[in-house]
């Protein structure tokens, strides 16, 4: 199922929420949406999900508007960052809850049940309530939970935001291979912008309630639409004219097109690479990373003033908006 | 070890007091002059009568205030309306005021020149010192058990499993059976054993708006207080202790199926 997010807005009281977003997801796709907090991610999720309303615009499932339809007519499964576990049944019972709601005959539930634990590896774990669960099994079961009744649109809010960094990392994999598997189109919030460049292969940025850029991880990491989406998924610092990103700044003892003077703050060895923390004459301080090699052949020095240039300049705001998105942002009709 | 021993002393010591030694002290009393009296005045068709008027308030009461409850409680912590902290505040008024205020606020209502009172008997209904007197002087005074207990507990649960339990194709209906009631079922119990405990207990309203006719507006809390001051002390312990007991029996059901709970 596609999604079509058209002009919608929406607001809580004096919060600007949502402000004019509109976006297209296709069948079949894995998308992060990706924010600061606060900058409406989670409410547009909930808004496809129909968990919210949206104040004006509206939202399409395979076409059809679907902006006032009831969250349980929407055949979309949901993830919630707290998991949402049913505290009164056993994991068995959780997973088996939307066929349950269906009447499906038992038989078949048991079954559907049996192949879900085992998709997520809980086999054994059917009988336990959730409360004798970790937070990641509890995550599992969760998606096993929203992945019961088959839906076309599998949507997640934040859900590895409240584990910790290994479970994250293993959660991360396997929900990239399980969308390998299912093709489910996937659409999925987070506020870490590693996590939005491994799993996905569709990025939307948003900042205060404004779509910022949408496009695959390398587009926006080398063609930002905006400082802001620049900023967001790295580190980058002005140089001269435009901004650079730190394996981007080349280190020389002579002056050439576009370098500007610098001097060398601190010399950090991170394993093959080098930092170099450096700061122009007015005092903005950047950091180049180099290679060692490259390093040991300038023989820097702690205080010693060199210039700087960008092996690949980035003016202020380049790239128009590629196509795709110049037709997801056309106005309703 | 020493500290939580000196602490379970006082815990125990004070219940002891303040809630055992009066009870043992009406158990003593009842069978001081052996069984023969006490079965008298419980085999007495007006302490019969008594009991029946107070079981069927309580059968009443319990029930509506069971779904009051739970529906304010849903309206309190899930819905945002006009006049949400009056309602919250209103609940508690039956605690706030003494129950013999309340049975005189009922007996100016209902009474032959109060606001109700004055349409209903024109049209034939008898309220005061009759049973829908005593019913709802009953219903009035056990509002706010269920409600009270049922409030912090969903606001506690919140409504995210509900939302998830959408997604998945719960209708409102299906939400509340399978997801809300379940989840608070425990304060739903807890609130109808206190409503019930409450209903049975029921003293000050009733006495005023019920007019204690024997063997038709009797209820047992009246009656003891009648049984006494006709000199009838043993028949007074009599219906007391069987008070007691039914409080006693309901609190040990609620013991005995609580420990499920730890499950959940």
């Amino acid at each position: 199922m596609s999604i079509e997010i058209r002009n919608v807005s929406k607001r809580f009281g004096t919060f600007q929420a949502l402000d004019d977003v509109s976006l297209e997801i296709p069948q079949g796709s894995l998308t992060a949406v990706l924010g600061p907090s606060g900058s409406g991610k989670s409410t547009l999720l909930r808004i496809v999900a129909g968990l919210e309303r949206p104040d004006s615009g509206g939202i399409l499932l395979s076409g059809q508007d679907a902006t006032r339809l009831a969250p349980q007519r929407r055949d979309v499964g949901f993830v919630f960052q707290h998991y949402a576990a049913f505290k009164h049944m056993t994991v068995r019972d959780n997973v088996g809850f939307a066929l349950s709601i269906r009447k499906r005959p038992k038989q078949e539930i048991r079954e559907r049940v049996d192949e879900l634990l085992e998709l997520v590896q809980l086999q054994g774990f059917g009988d336990r309530y959730p409360s004798r669960l970790s937070g990641g099994q509890r995550q599992r079961m969760a998606l096993a939970r929203a992945l019961a009744a088959k839906p076309e649109v599998l949507l997640l809010d934040e859900p590895f935001g409240a584990l910790d960094a290994r479970v994250r990392a293993e959660l991360r994999d396997w929900l990239r291979r399980l969308h390998e598997e299912v093709h489910v189109t996937t659409v999925f919030v987070t506020h870490d912008q590693e996590e939005a460049m491994e799993v996905s292969d569709r990025v939307a940025v948003l900042n205060h309630g404004q779509l910022e850029q949408v496009g695959s991880p390398a587009d926006l990491y080398d063609r930002p639409a905006s400082e802001f989406v620049l900023r967001f998924l790295g580190d980058a610092f002005r140089l001269g004219d435009g901004f650079v990103r730190p394996h981007e700044i080349v280190l020389d003892r002579i002056p050439g097109d576009g370098a500007v003077e610098v001097e060398v703050e601190r010399i950090v060895v991170v394993g093959a690479d080098v930092r170099i923390e450096l700061a122009d004459g007015s005092g903005e301080r950047m950091t180049a990373r180099l290679r060692r090699e490259d390093v040991d052949q300038l023989e820097l020095v702690t205080g010693e003033i060199v210039w700087a240039r960008a092996d690949q300049l980035r003016p202020l705001l380049p790239a128009a908006p590629s196509a795709g998105d110049a037709e997801a942002a056309q106005p309703l009709g | 070890m020493l500290r939580r021993l000196g602490l379970r002393t006082v815990a125990l010591g004070y219940l002891v007091v303040i809630l055992l030694a009066p009870l043992a002290m009406v158990f003593y009393r009842t069978f001081e002059s052996g069984l023969e009296p006490v079965w008298k005045v419980l085999s007495d068709p007006g302490t019969v009568h008594a009991f029946k008027v107070t079981l069927i308030a309580t059968a009443i009461a319990v029930p509506l205030n069971t779904v009051f409850g739970i529906l304010c409680g849903l309206a309190i912590v899930r819905r945002r309306f006009r006049g949400k902290g009056l309602l919250n505040a209103f609940i508690d008024l039956p605690l706030a005021v003494s129950p013999v205020v309340i049975g005189l606020s009922l007996y100016l209502l209902y009474g032959r020149t109060g606001w109700f009172g004055t349409w209903l008997s024109e049209h034939g209904f008898q309220v005061l010192f009759a049973m829908p007197a005593i019913v709802l002087a009953t219903i009035f005074v056990s509002v706010p058990f269920v409600a009270r207990e049922v409030i912090p507990t969903l606001r506690e649960l919140g409504n995210e499993q509900e939302q998830a339990a959408a997604t998945l194709g719960a209708s409102r209906w299906q939400r509340f059976w399978r997801i809300t009631l379940p989840s608070i079922r425990w304060a739903v119990i807890y609130g109808v054993v206190l409503t019930t405990a409450r209903c049975l207990g029921e003293y000050g309203a009733v006495a005023v708006v019920s007019g204690r006719i024997v063997d038709k507006t009797e209820t047992a809390t009246t009656l003891v207080e009648d049984l006494t001051l006709n000199f009838n002390t043993a028949g007074a312990y009599a219906v007391s202790l069987v008070l007691a007991t039914i409080a006693v029996l309901v609190l040990v059901a609620m013991t005995l199926i609580r420990p499920r709970e730890g499950r959940a």
